[in-house]
């Protein structure tokens, strides 16, 4: 039997029985749909944060002080570890392939302007800052060049504070207080949004040393190193665990690459959006019952249309095909219409929400027709076997 | 030719057996046109499906165009009635949603026949049929002796050797029986071998060869009759 006319004999059948062949498919073109929008929603999320993480760029090391071991607890027993310091970045800075280091000190004080006041997160950190996060200067400068050892006191303002603190005046030159002390603003930050709920735009940023005095500390919370692209990271996070353990005496930091947490990020998200398009699934298997059932009513209400087949000289595995064809013929339009379906749905949720990340992935697309096809064999491949096994003297005289 | 040696068909229903063929010996030759009558329940379309090949014998020798049959595979068997038998039936069996053309065309889209060959070799047996104005029609659009010419169209597009045919004319008023009975006997004057089983005595009178059956045998073989 020529293809061709294996799906003219099939299609003419599923036709024949155009309501009953609709609402067949139509159970799997609801799961298709589900699947479709469901990891439409995982995909978009998954981009969504990935973007959120990488707008850093990628080739970020974070070095934290204390010693991780995999199961996450700090290792005390050797006495507290020694504190990162201004000076252990300093160093990092004259390491290979390092094109920039941030110390990094965090807290929160009362910033004051003469009109307004607010409360609001203050990041000491260093002039390598906005190359390391990508971070663009709106307005002004940034304190470049300043002697880590006696920083003045100039601050440059996220783009949100800047606002709540001046409106649309210029802030360039005024004086703020900052945790009670007096500082000179210099420059103002590109906005840069949110990322995971910290909003770096409504910040102050002010040099490290600066930040240590006013918490009273004497160490960093966070050294962020940005290494160059062509480098090799593995040898950049020896290379930093060698310069560390020389100057403290002995291995007492974490080093995260950024490629690392992407890594996990990424993994841990596409299995969410996997599982979501497995629960999505569920709605397939229904659709699956709905195939199988009507291709068990439709070889029994052509049992003699089987035994004329086998008369004529059909044989078993083409008696197979036909029915088996059906079943994928209902499962393939089904899977077709649920494609509309869920594509149709998706793009109209961005319309509704356009805050809502929703992507379209080809990949989940093919994927979702695919099962739907393997779904309409499995469900198929039952009711075929039972025609192609039926005697067809037995066949013919049923009516 | 077809060549059937102490053939036994015993039907098991329950604990009970049906010996529906006993010990039945028959050849027929090729070209031969034969009718087999009996009564109900006598065995005649059991012989019937079992020279089609649709049916196993118990026991006993079948041999078609000299081969023996009893040991084919499925497969085989299937070939061979696609190419070698054509069956017509009393209740016409055509699919309700192919047209008339679709329905005689069956055979060979399952033998992979392209559809250039098939249109020729359909509008060919169109007209031999008279159905030529009907070709587009569904089996309920056709009275049922048109129908009964569709499926003998249908029955003979693979030039088979042989045509089995269980009571044709059964479902059929005179007229349109007679049409069809004459259609058989001019493609049996092509040289088609023709079994016919019967009911009806006139029908049966016509053949060369009557056979008559009771209970599962042969009791009388009849006699070429001079055409
Ligand atoms: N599949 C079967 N299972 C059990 N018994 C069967 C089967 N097929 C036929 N028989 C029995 O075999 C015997 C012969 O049946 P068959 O159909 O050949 O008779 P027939 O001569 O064609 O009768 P009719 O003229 O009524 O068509 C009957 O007794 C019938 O009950
Ligand atoms: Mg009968």
């Amino acid at each position: 039997m020529l293809i061709k006319d294996l799906i003219k004999l099939t299609s003419c059948a599923v036709i024949a029985q155009r309501m009953r062949s609709f609402l067949t498919s139509l159970g799997i073109a609801i799961g298709v749909a589900a699947v479709v929008l469901l990891t439409s929603i995982g995909d978009g999320m998954q981009r969504f944060v990935m973007a959120e993480f990488t707008q850093f760029g990628t080739n970020l090391i974070a070095i934290n002080p204390g010693k991780t071991t995999t199961h996450g607890a700090s290792i005390g027993i050797y006495g507290t570890e020694r504190p990162l310091t201004i000076d252990d970045a300093a160093a990092l800075e004259k390491l290979r392939d390092v094109e920039a280091v941030v110390p990094l000190v965090q807290g929160n004080a009362e910033v004051e302007s003469t009109h307004r006041q607010r409360r609001t997160t203050v990041y000491g950190i260093s002039g390598d800052m906005p190359h390391a996060y990508r971070v663009e200067v709106a307005l002004g400068r940034y304190f470049i060049n300043e002697d880590p050892s006696t920083p003045r006191a100039v601050a440059v303002l996220g783009s949100k504070l800047r606002s709540e603190l001046f409106g649309s005046r210029n802030p360039l030159e005024q004086r703020i207080r900052i945790g009670g002390e007096r500082y000179r603003i210099i420059g103002v930050f590109a906005p840069k949004g949110q990322i995971l709920g910290v909003d770096l735009d409504d910040a102050v940023y002010i040099p490290a040393a600066r930040a240590q005095e006013m918490f009273n500390r004497d160490s960093l919370v966070e050294i962020d190193l940005l290494y160059r692209e062509t480098a090799d990271v593995d040898e950049v996070v020896a290379s930093i665990a060698r310069l560390l353990s020389a100057r403290h005496g002995r291995d007492d930091v974490t080093i995260t690459t950024q490629q690392q947490m992407l890594d996990v990020l990424g993994s841990v998200l596409a299995i969410l959006t996997f599982a979501v398009a497995a629960l999505g699934s569920i709605s397939l298997l229904v659709g699956s019952v709905g195939i199988f059932t009507i291709m068990t009513i439709a070889v029994n209400e052509r049992t003699s249309e089987i035994g004329l087949l086998r008369a004529l000289g059909g044989k078993r595995q083409q008696v197979m095909a036909i029915f088996l064809g059906e079943a994928i013929i209902l499962a393939t339009l089904g899977g077709l219409l649920g494609l509309v379906i869920g594509v149709g749905g998706a793009q109209l949720l961005t319309l509704l929400f356009p805050a809502l990340p929703v992507h379209i992935s080809w990949n989940y697309l093919i994927a979702a027709e695919t099962l739907a096809i393997v779904i309409g064999v499995i469900a198929g491949v039952w009711p075929a076997r039972r025609a192609a096994k039926l005697n067809p003297v037995d066949a013919l005289r049923s009516e | 030719m077809i060549q059937l040696q102490q053939i036994h068909r015993i039907f098991k229903v329950g604990d009970q057996q049906v010996h529906a063929l006993n010990d039945l010996s028959l050849t027929i030759n090729g070209g031969e046109y034969l009718s087999i009558m009996g009564p109900s329940g006598s065995g005649k379309s059991t012989l019937l499906n079992l020279i089609g090949l649709l049916d196993q014998p118990t026991s006993g020798e079948y041999t078609f165009n000299n081969q023996k049959v009893t040991t084919l595979s499925d497969d085989q068997k299937a070939v061979l009635r696609r190419d070698q038998i054509g069956f017509i039936f009393q209740f016409f069996h055509l699919v309700p949603r192919l047209t008339a053309i679709e329905n005689i065309e069956l055979p060979m889209v399952l033998a992979g026949i392209p559809s250039t060959e098939r249109r020729t070799r359909v509008s060919r047996i169109l007209d031999a049929v008279g159905l030529a104005e009907r070709a587009h029609h569904k089996p309920e659009q056709l009275s049922g002796g048109q129908q009964q010419r569709v499926a003998i169209a249908r029955a003979t597009i693979m030039q088979p050797s042989v045509l089995l045919a269980d009571e044709p004319t059964g479902n059929l008023d005179s007229a349109s029986g007679n049409d069809v009975v004459e259609i058989l006997e001019a493609l049996n004057q092509q040289g088609i071998t023709l079994i016919i089983v019967t009911h009806d005595a006139a029908l049966g009178a016509r053949a060369m060869r009557e056979i008559k059956m009771i209970d599962g045998r042969i009791i009388d073989d009849g006699h070429q009759k001079p055409r």
